[in-house]
């Protein structure tokens, strides 16, 4: 097993002509680890990977590869294992052969390119099929070849664009299983670009949130979810419920804050339903607008007297019976679960 | 298809019948009734050492001529397709122009160029590079450079189209492996163009079967093609039935390959 890299950037700016793809990123991605690029499309997620993979210049700022100057050494010199979206398998091979392209292209003797070979088909559940011309596998397994193709000769560093965009829900689910699994048994460096919030947060040790070519925040899937650096991640992640203080007061009502004032953000989640005013913690009052039913979940629409709307996760089993639109409720939270923002 | 289609089609198809279909039957017709009814030509035809040597001749110019100007094609459409903007205009302007002379003129302009007394020889003789001149004309050598430079754009198009078609994503997920750029090239983009080589091929090697005005002013008659021994036989002496055995010969042999380059695409298409 060849030693999992620690990639080391600062600075790093790209201009396409006038437009400005990222803006002086500074993170460094430790070994073995699973960092997400998460972000809206547009943000530069995908230009970053680009320019770690090598294939994109950047404008300013410097790579480093386990210390050692990285920025100007070329995508083959690099050999960072790649799965890019839609694949790219060579289509005029065999699975086997799609796999054992680069161990050839390593130099390695024959015995040990079949042995790695018949070892990754067998890792990504592809036993079988390794005869087949990709033209033939379904979406799912062309990207379990794609896989086992970038992981086959044990790079350092794997970068994955959007692998899972092209497949349905179901199998996205198997696949990240899989993914993680493949992740802690070869220990290599992984960086998955991906839009899906939840993908990201399921598999990352870290996330990286980009917007408009910037590092929003940089921190483990629980803290960006729970402590998210500014509005835009709060906002980006999932549902968030805002509401302005001032005075430690919102709308009049005294709450408990860590600060007097700024925008409260809670999650929805953490806000609980009552028809009668609670007696303890921050709460406030508001007239129920809509009811969603999800299943498990009923997704409760609020808004208060000053007109600020509010979103609420409930248990269906927890509601109280006959609840309708135009009811007055109240939305309560513990002070520890607000944050300011 | 309605009747309407039909009827639209109409023009196209009688012109096609008056002028293909009927006279292909008349040569038929000959080559089995002149000068006596019978199969008599046809064993002419494939025994014959000098025909035989005819088609050798003509096997051998368009199997050379195909691979130079496929080869040749390959190089510029690679250029077309992945150059900048100023080599793909050139290489635009180099596949249009031959397209704008006619296929007499550019024959005359060769032998201008490289007969005894033409502007190739000429220059070698002034610079002392040789003292006779060399033989480039009236031989094999003419009719081989005639013939590429003819086909050589007829080979762009499909090679084009199948060039297009590949995805860059492949080509950088086998460079960022690690893999050279001869063998990204050789391992990966030709076989990946394997269609459009084969269209190239099949277009290119049907095309030179059937040459006839080329082979005719560059080989001065010394190294007959077979569509200038069926004028010959036909014209210049009173041998129809063996001319029109000739013809059908030929035919059949292009419609073979039509049919198997159709079978190719229909190949590559799926």
């Amino acid at each position: 097993m060849s030693q999992a890299a620690e990639i080391g950037a600062t600075g790093i700016g790209k201009m396409f002509g006038q437009f400005t793809a990222l803006a002086d990123i500074t993170l460094t991605i430790a070994r073995g680890e699973f960092l997400t690029l998460l972000g809206p499309s547009g943000s530069g997620k995908t230009t970053f990977l680009n320019v770690l993979s090598g294939f994109e210049p950047p404008t300013s700022g410097r790579l480093t590869l386990d210390g050692r100057y990285m920025t100007a050494m070329p995508p083959e010199v690099r050999g960072f294992g790649m799965v890019f979206q839609g694949y790219a398998l060579f289509p005029h091979m065999s699975v086997e052969d799609n796999i054992a392209f680069p161990l050839k292209v390593q130099g390695r003797n024959a015995a040990e390119v079949k042995r790695r070979v018949a070892e990754m088909v067998e890792m990504v559940g592809l036993g079988g099929h390794g005869h087949k011309r990709p033209a033939g596998l379904s979406g799912g397994q062309q990207q379990r070849v794609a896989l086992a193709r970038a992981l086959a000769y044990e790079p350092p560093v794997l970068l994955l664009d959007e692998p899972f965009s092209a497949l349905d829900k179901n199998l996205r689910g198997q696949m990240q299983d899989e993914m993680r699994r493949i992740h802690r048994d070869t220990g290599t460096t992984f960086v998955f670009v991906t839009h899906d919030q939840e993908e990201a947060l399921a598999l990352s040790s870290r996330v990286a949130i980009f917007e408009r070519g910037r590092l929003q925040q940089l921190a483990a899937p629980r803290e960006v979810y729970e402590r998210p650096a500014n509005r835009f991640v709060a906002e980006f992640l999932g549902d968030i419920n805002i509401l302005p203080v001032s005075g430690g007061r919102i709308e009049g009502r005294a709450v408990e804050t860590a600060a007097p004032n700024g925008d409260l953000a809670i999650r929805p989640e953490y806000m609980a339903l009552s028809l009668t005013e609670p007696g303890q913690g921050n709460a406030i009052a508001a007239t129920l607008q809509d009811l969603t039913y999800l299943g498990a979940e009923t997704r409760l629409s609020l808004q208060t007297p000053g007109g600020v709307p509010l979103v609420l996760h409930q248990p269906t089993a927890a509601l109280p019976a006959g609840l309708a639109p135009g009811a007055a409720v109240w939305a309560s939270w513990a002070p520890e679960r607000g944050f300011l923002l | 298809m309605t009747s309407r289609h039909i009827l639209l089609l109409g023009p196209l198809l009688l012109l096609l019948g008056a002028a293909y279909l009927v006279p292909f039957l008349g040569v038929m017709q000959w080559s089995v009734t002149l000068p006596e009814p019978g199969l008599g030509q046809y064993r002419t035809a494939l025994t014959d050492p000098l025909v035989l040597g005819v088609i050798w001749r003509t096997l051998r110019i368009c199997a050379l001529v195909t691979v130079l100007s496929v080869a040749a094609a390959y190089v510029m459409t690679l250029v077309w397709v992945r150059g900048g903007p100023v080599a793909r205009l050139v290489v635009e302007l180099c596949i249009l122009i031959p397209f704008w002379i006619s296929v007499l003129t550019r024959a005359f302009g060769w032998l201008a160029l490289l007969s005894n007394k033409g502007l190739v020889n000429g220059w070698l003789q002034t610079l002392g590079i040789i003292s006779e001149p060399l033989t480039l004309v009236r031989n094999e050598f003419g009719v081989v450079l005639g013939m590429v430079h003819f086909l050589v754009p007829f080979a762009v198009f499909p090679l084009a189209s199948s060039m297009r078609a590949v995805d860059e994503r492949v080509l950088m997920a086998a460079r960022g492996m690690g893999a050279s750029r001869a063998r990204i090239f050789w391992q990966i983009f030709v076989p990946m163009t394997k269609s459009g080589i084969l269209g190239a091929v099949l277009l290119v090697f049907v095309f030179a079967l059937g040459f006839f005005v080329t082979p005719a002013i560059l080989g001065g008659g010394r190294s007959v093609m077979v569509a200038e021994l069926i004028y010959l036989r036909i014209f210049q002496s009173p041998d129809w039935g063996l001319g029109a055995a000739i013809s059908v010969i030929l035919m059949i042999a292009v419609g073979a390959l039509l049919a198997l380059m159709l079978r190719q695409t229909k190949g590559a298409a799926r």
